[in-house]
């Protein structure tokens, strides 16, 4: 009974005392300060509103991204709590003591540590070297623009922590399937991948693109499967198994989390706020505050007789209230055009009292609404009188003011014989209302969160492909810049000394990573070629290593950095952090790879780790010279100027130049 | 003996190579040159109907349809010898200002607007060129589809598709560049494919045909349209399978490898682009009269037109300003001043007087040069007003100044200070007209004046919007130069020294011709057509003829031909992917079956598939303004891999039927029921191409009554 006592009860832990050393060192480069500068740094002005509509339970849609990486910030200042009491509108400005700095600022940073044990354990799931994964996770701790984007309250760190978890559980998943298919921990990390890549695009849409490349990864990988004749014995049931979990564990939970993203967020947003405009009447009345305060105890249906407003429901570039005035049309635009000279319909974005029309029955006179009231219904013809001037919406075939194509909508004044009045509508719910006009569903008080969260959706998404202004910033750059580091991106500067902190990268890591990569696209090449032609330089285990290594660093280099030759929106420096991992990540490999196939020697061998390691030093120097615009220490004016090390640098030096 | 063994073995490698080859392929008997009679019956029978689906009543409407106002105006600047500017390369328009030409059209009828009559003018011409291309298109894709399946009900669908469809004719009957893309685009995919089937005699004179064949329909797609430029990518890529699969050969010594490489550069690259600037040099020599499209090109090149203000003239070499300036002030009155604009067409309101910041040089003190660093300010000649910028936002532009013409008479304020540099020049260097890019910095604000390439609305004319940008960047919108140049004080030069280089010129037109695609933005207002409108026919384009009375032509596929299309997509993705799926699990097929599959659906039908990939999703991702007939290169794809589908599809399921008998005529009954239906449908939807006369078909009385399937189609 107690048979477990006669066995001693052992504990054995292998502890990867460099991954120790590594995680703390990151902890130490990326926490040290974290309070300082105790100002609003860059996009902290922009992302520090949301914090603050969170703390305030105010509803918002942010036309950037999806909720995740603002419920996460906010979350730092929840546990530091904020009280979301700041007014977040300029750079530069003085936090108040109310902000809880540090742990608005704990959560990206920590992403930003914890990078680092992630990149060791890529490569080594990968297959390479010990040495090759602590440099990895050297170069990753030494990159100044990862520490400066890390520091504060951004997104990049968290997305890019979320896209190397995502890559590295993938891997480790692969890896367990040769050998424990099926086990738990194969399970767990199928999941964790899911969940990953999930949260990455979460955070931003941007993680979009490494969720694509693993997806590609993963099929491949099952192509490979379906090739594989050994497996063809046990038969297509195990083949559909595979197939079914990963397509549960990689589409289905994914979508899901997503979903559920967008339900926390508006679980936890039931106040009125800035952006109720952009959402449907119906869902507007669903928060706190805002329209519900109107629309409480309003009837639901509306009946003839009843006064009304009507909102333009999809409107660009905003919605707007049908409105009239007493003011008439121009008799001549101009242009040259004439009018009808009668009363003027807008659309208006405001509420106002000349916003409200009463429904009104062509075949009876009054206006009053009968007793029962008498709905009115799909399809059922109707005139509109406008509530302050009493006149007929009415519209002819005239040209409107701007689109000489459409017909012109005017109140109708009797004084002009020559029009006949044209003042029927029919009511088509859900659709158009002869002139693009919706009846806005304005009296529904309830509505359910599911309903709404699909709103939110299709609003996010029509706000997105809306954007499309203001594509000039001081500090933006075209994507070509990036890979040479051409611009930085000035952070913060200190009021009176010469403390600023700037995204500026290591440029020796960053020409290495340069160097990598073409060096890894030519010998590919050089390989393949030469393969085709039955002629093996590597060993065929090494060749499927340098391949798959290739697949994800090279892979997701590309994904993370070519689309954005294709957008249009506004780019930053801090865009290519992704993309600048990866290819960091294929440093180490290259070298590695260099070293064990083409130094032959012994002599050349010690030859190039000694290049190695006079490289690495390098490394060290341009981060240790570069540290004090990272972390914002005091500098003189010539100190400044010496770190200028490109003209097209944007280092700021008071009472300088012109 | 051994002797004579040895010279029998005489040209062994390349026989060798050549029986090798045609293991891969299974024995069908195609290879041989010479067709047998019945397909060469039905080649006859194709080109025969189509060529009559298209020439019938090609007269009619004999008026202006659509864009041949604009292509036929192109036509008659080409026999006009006047200069113009067009989005597209020369090589389409050309050949119809040919066609007009030698068909006995003078170039005289204005083409002013569609709707237009043609009276007296013979436009017959240049319809019936295009009509003659537009139907060659039908015996190509036959041809084609007949190479890629070795079956000729496949290719016979693909042509009675072709032949039946609606849109295909319509666009094929009047003056546009349509027809003459696709005839290039068609003509390269099938020299494409008959160069593929010649694979196993390389170097042989049929295979240096088709090869140089292939270039030469490239260079005439890409100098249609720019959209040429997918086709080039799709024979790019096989072409690089081509050479993959022959370096795995290891039959193959790399000398012969580097033989097919060279063959290749030589007909595909070299051969192209030779023809392609050929092209532009017969356009430049052909167009030497200054015309509507000086405007676009810059000064250096406006000098060699006869006719424009630069042509043979001499100026001096400073002064002089490419802005104009109109007396209208900016709506609401929101500020003293007039605007600024840029203004693409020169005229008298662009001139501006160059002074010293703090002098007014009186016309008898003498010559004083303007150089790198001085501070300048800038009179309008016209209204006598500064050149101004100041700290309010610019109309459209928000994050920049504003720029407005100031004061009266000459005398401003601070404001109207500007410090004019030269880019790449060095303090105090003179400044030359044409040839230095100039900026100018606003002292005040240290903002640099440029264009931000909007278009002002109604208020401004349409023209372009100036500002004065704080963000201190190096961009093409800020530079300027100098062009017209007064000054009597200054001894004129001659501008035959500007003269540009052949290379320069061709440079220059197609950096305009890209900026002015990417410009084709649509305006407010206009319904535009969304890709994916068109696999699904969801609206047409109007061609003639909007009320009752007029005689109306729609521009519209066969809906039930283009369903089919649509439908075989997924059908088609669906087969590859079981096909590939059973390939790859070694699922047990007969080889025959195997052989049939693999090259049928995955080579075949992958490089039709992969070329409607290719002129199909680039659109999703263009700025610029689409419209419907964007899609037929795409559709003439999608109507080869229906064929070939279908075919493979009957084929493979009537092979299950017992008796040989039954299989043949379900097989051939299914061919024959599709093309019933197409024909069918034709006979329903003609009016679509060959004119709607009487009542919409909304009204029960209109031969289209009842037609009207969706919503959207206006007819």
């Amino acid at each position: 009974m107690l048979g477990f006592l006669k066995n001693p009860v052992v504990v054995t832990a292998e502890i990867n005392l460099s991954l120790v050393a590594l995680t703390v060192m990151g902890l130490m480069s990326r926490l040290w300060g974290l309070s300082y500068p105790r100002a609003v740094v860059f996009d902290e002005v922009y992302y520090g509103q949301f914090v603050s509509l969170y703390m305030k339970r105010i509803f918002f849609v942010d036309d950037s991204g999806p909720p995740l990486g603002h419920m996460l910030l906010a979350l730092g200042g929840y546990l530091g709590g904020f009280d979301g009491n700041f007014l977040w509108n300029r750079i530069g400005a003085e936090y108040s003591m109310n902000v809880p700095v540090c742990s608005l600022r704990f959560l990206p940073a920590l992403a930003g540590a914890l990078c680092i044990p992630l990149a060791y354990q890529i490569l080594v799931e990968l297959h390479f070297s010990h040495c090759a994964a602590l440099g990895a996770a050297l170069l990753i701790l030494l990159e100044n623009s990862l520490i400066t984007q890390s520091r504060f309250m951004l997104l990049e760190s968290i997305l890019i922590f979320f896209i190397l978890l995502a890559v590295l559980s993938y891997l480790k998943f692969y890896n367990l399937q040769r050998h424990s298919s099926f086990s738990g921990r194969w399970c767990f990390w199928l999941l964790l991948t899911g969940v990953a890549c999930s949260c990455a695009v979460g955070v931003k849409y941007m993680g979009l693109f490494t969720y694509m490349l693993l997806l590609a990864i993963a099929g491949l990988h099952f192509w490979h499967m379906l090739g594989d004749r050994t497996l063809s014995n046990v038969g297509a049931q195990l083949l559909g198994n595979m197939g079914l979990t990963r397509g549960l564990a990689l589409l289905v939970i994914p979508v899901a989390m997503y979903l559920s993203f967008f339900y926390v967020h508006l679980a936890l947003l039931y106040r009125s706020g800035p952006h109720d405009q952009i959402m449907t009447s119906a869902f507007q009345a669903s928060l706190e505050g805002g329209l519900a305060r109107i629309t409480q105890g309003q009837p639901l249906e509306v009946a003839y007789g009843s006064q009304i407003t009507l909102r333009n429901v999809l409107g660009k570039p905003m919605q707007c209230w049908l409105h009239s005035h007493t003011n008439t049309y121009p008799i001549r635009y101009e242009n040259g055009r004439g009018s009808s000279h009668q009363q003027q319909v807008t659309c208006y974005p405001f509420k106002d009292v000349n916003n409200w029309w009463i429904v009104k029955d062509p075949g009876m006179q009054q206006l009053v609404v009968s007793n029962p009231p008498r709905p009115v219904r799909h399809g059922h013809i109707v005139q509109l009188v406008h509530g302050i001037t009493t006149r007929y919406l009415n519209t002819h075939d005239v040209a409107a003011p701007l689109s000489p194509h459409s017909q012109e909508v005017s109140c109708y004044i009797d004084y002009n014989i020559s029009m006949p009045a044209q003042n029927l509508w029919r009511v088509v719910k859900h659709n158009i209302l002869h002139l693009k006009l919706f009846i806005s569903a304005c009296y529904l008080s309830h509505c359910s969160n599911s309903e709404s969260l699909l709103f939110t959706f299709f609003f996010q998404w029509k706000i997105l492909t809306l954007k499309n202004e203001d594509t000039e910033h001081k500090y933006s750059s075209s994507a070509l810049d990036w890979i040479t580091m051409d611009t930085n991106i000035a952070y913060w500067l200190h009021p009176t000394s010469g403390a600023q902190i700037h995204l500026l990268g290591n440029v020796c890591t960053w020409a290495s990573a340069n160097v990598a990569a073409v060096v890894y696209t030519c010998l590919s090449l050089w390989y393949l070629i030469r393969r085709r032609r039955k002629i093996y330089d590597i060993p065929e285990d090494a060749w499927q290593l340098w391949v798959s290594a290739g697949q994800i660093c090279v892979g997701g280099w590309v994904v993370n950095y070519l689309p954005f030759f294709l957008m249009e929106k506004t780019l930053f420096l801090y865009h290519y952090l992704p993309a600048l991992t990866f290819q960091i990540l294929l440093i180490p490999i290259v070298l590695q790879h260099l070293s064990d196939h083409l130094c032959r020697s012994l002599l050349s061998k010690s030859m190039f780790s000694a290049l190695v390691v006079a490289w690495f030093s390098s490394v060290c120097f341009a981060y240790r010279t570069f540290s004090p615009v990272t972390y914002g220490e005091p500098l003189s004016v010539a100190e400044l100027k010496d770190l200028r090390w490109k003209d097209s640098w944007n280092i700021l030096i008071r009472k300088q130049g012109r | 003996m051994p002797a004579a063994g040895g010279g029998r073995a005489g040209p062994g490698p390349l026989r060798q190579r050549g029986t090798r080859r045609l293991q891969g392929t299974p024995p069908a008997s195609p290879l041989s040159p010479r067709p047998p009679a019945g397909r060469r019956a039905a080649l006859g029978l194709v080109t025969l109907l189509s060529f009559a689906s298209r020439f019938h009543r090609l007269p009619e409407p004999p008026h202006v349809c659509w864009d041949e106002t604009h292509f036929g105006k192109m036509g008659s600047y080409y026999i006009n010898r006047t200069f113009f500017f067009d989005v597209h390369p020369p090589l389409g328009k050309m050949l119809i200002g040919l066609a007009g030409y030698l068909s006995g059209y003078d170039g005289t009828f204005p083409f002013q607007k569609p709707g237009d009559r043609y009276e007296q003018h013979n436009y017959m011409g240049m319809r019936g060129f295009c009509a003659f291309l537009g139907s060659c298109l039908v015996p190509f894709a036959y041809l084609t589809v007949l190479e890629l399946s070795k079956s000729l009900p496949a290719a016979l669908l693909t042509a009675f598709i072709l032949i039946f469809d609606t849109g295909c004719i319509t666009l094929s009957q009047y003056i546009l560049l349509d027809p003459i893309l696709m005839f290039f685009l068609m003509g390269a995919v099938l020299s494409m494919v008959k160069c593929n089937s010649c694979a196993d005699r390389p170097f042989s004179a049929s295979w240096w045909l088709w090869l140089s064949l292939t270039g030469v329909n490239l260079a005439g797609a890409m100098g249609v349209k720019f959209v040429g430029l997918f086709v080039v990518l799709l024979v790019g890529l096989n072409t690089i399978n081509d050479l993959w699969d022959l370096l795995g050969n290891l039959n193959l010594s790399l000398v012969t490898f580097g033989k097919h490489f060279l063959a290749r550069v030589l007909c595909l690259i070299l051969l192209p682009l030779t023809l392609y600037m050929a092209m532009f040099a017969v356009h430049f020599a052909v167009l030497n009269k200054s015309g509507p499209g000086d405007g676009f090109f810059s000064s250096a090149f406006q000098s060699q037109l006869i006719g424009n203000n630069l042509h043979n003239v001499s100026i001096p070499e400073q002064d002089g300003y490419p802005l104009s300036c109109h007396c209208d002030p900016y709506p609401g009155g929101l500020c003293r001043g007039e605007g600024i604009y840029t203004y693409l067409h020169k005229d008298l309101n662009n001139l501006w007087i160059i002074k010293k910041h703090d002098s007014d040089a009186d016309s008898s003190s003498p010559v004083e040069f303007v150089r790198h660093g001085d501070i300048i300010r800038l009179e309008h000649k016209e209204t006598s007003r500064n050149l101004h910028s100041h700290q309010h936002e610019a109309p459209l532009t928000r994050k920049h100044f504003q720029v407005t013409g100031y004061g009266i008479n000459g005398t401003g304020d601070s404001n109207d200070f500007w410090r004019i540099e030269v880019v790449g020049r060095r303090a105090g260097r003179l400044i030359k007209v044409l040839r230095s890019k100039i900026r100018l910095t606003h002292v005040a604000t240290g903002c640099i004046l440029g264009s931000s390439g909007k278009t002002l609305p109604k208020w401004g004319w349409e023209q372009v919007e100036v500002t004065c940008t704080p963000y201190v960047k190096e961009t093409p919108n800020s530079l300027w130069n100098f062009e017209d140049h007064i000054n009597p004080k200054l001894p004129n030069i001659s501008l035959d020294v500007l003269k540009p280089s052949f290379v320069e010129i061709l440079l220059e037109s197609h950096m305009v011709m890209i900026r002015g695609n990417s410009g084709l933005k649509p305006k407010d207002n206009e319904v535009t057509s969304k890709p994916w409108h068109w696999p699904i026919n969801y609206q047409g384009l109007r061609f003639s003829g909007v009320n009752e009375t007029d005689y109306r032509v729609y521009l519209l596929g066969n809906p039930v031909v283009w369903w089919l299309n649509l439908f075989t997509i997924g059908l088609y993705l669906l087969i590859a992917i079981s096909t590939a799926v059973a390939l790859k699990r070694g699922v047990q097929l007969t080889s025959e079956h195997k052989g049939e599959l693999s090259r049928v659906v995955l080579c075949g039908g992958g490089q039709v598939a992969l070329g409607w990939l290719l002129h199909y999703l680039p659109f999703f991702m263009m700025g610029r303004v689409l419209y419907f007939h964007h899609y037929f290169p795409a559709m003439l794809f999608s109507s080869m891999l229906t064929g070939i589908t279908w075919d493979t599809l009957l084929k493979f399921f009537s092979q299950f039927l017992s008796p040989s008998t039954t299989a043949r005529r379900v097989y051939e009954g299914g061919i024959v029921a599709l093309i019933l239906l197409i024909v069918y449908s034709f006979y329903l939807f003609h009016p679509l191409s060959y004119g709607m006369i009487g009542p919409m078909a909304s009204d029960p009385s209109s031969p289209m009554a009842g037609l009207r399937w969706m919503d959207s189609w206006e007819f």
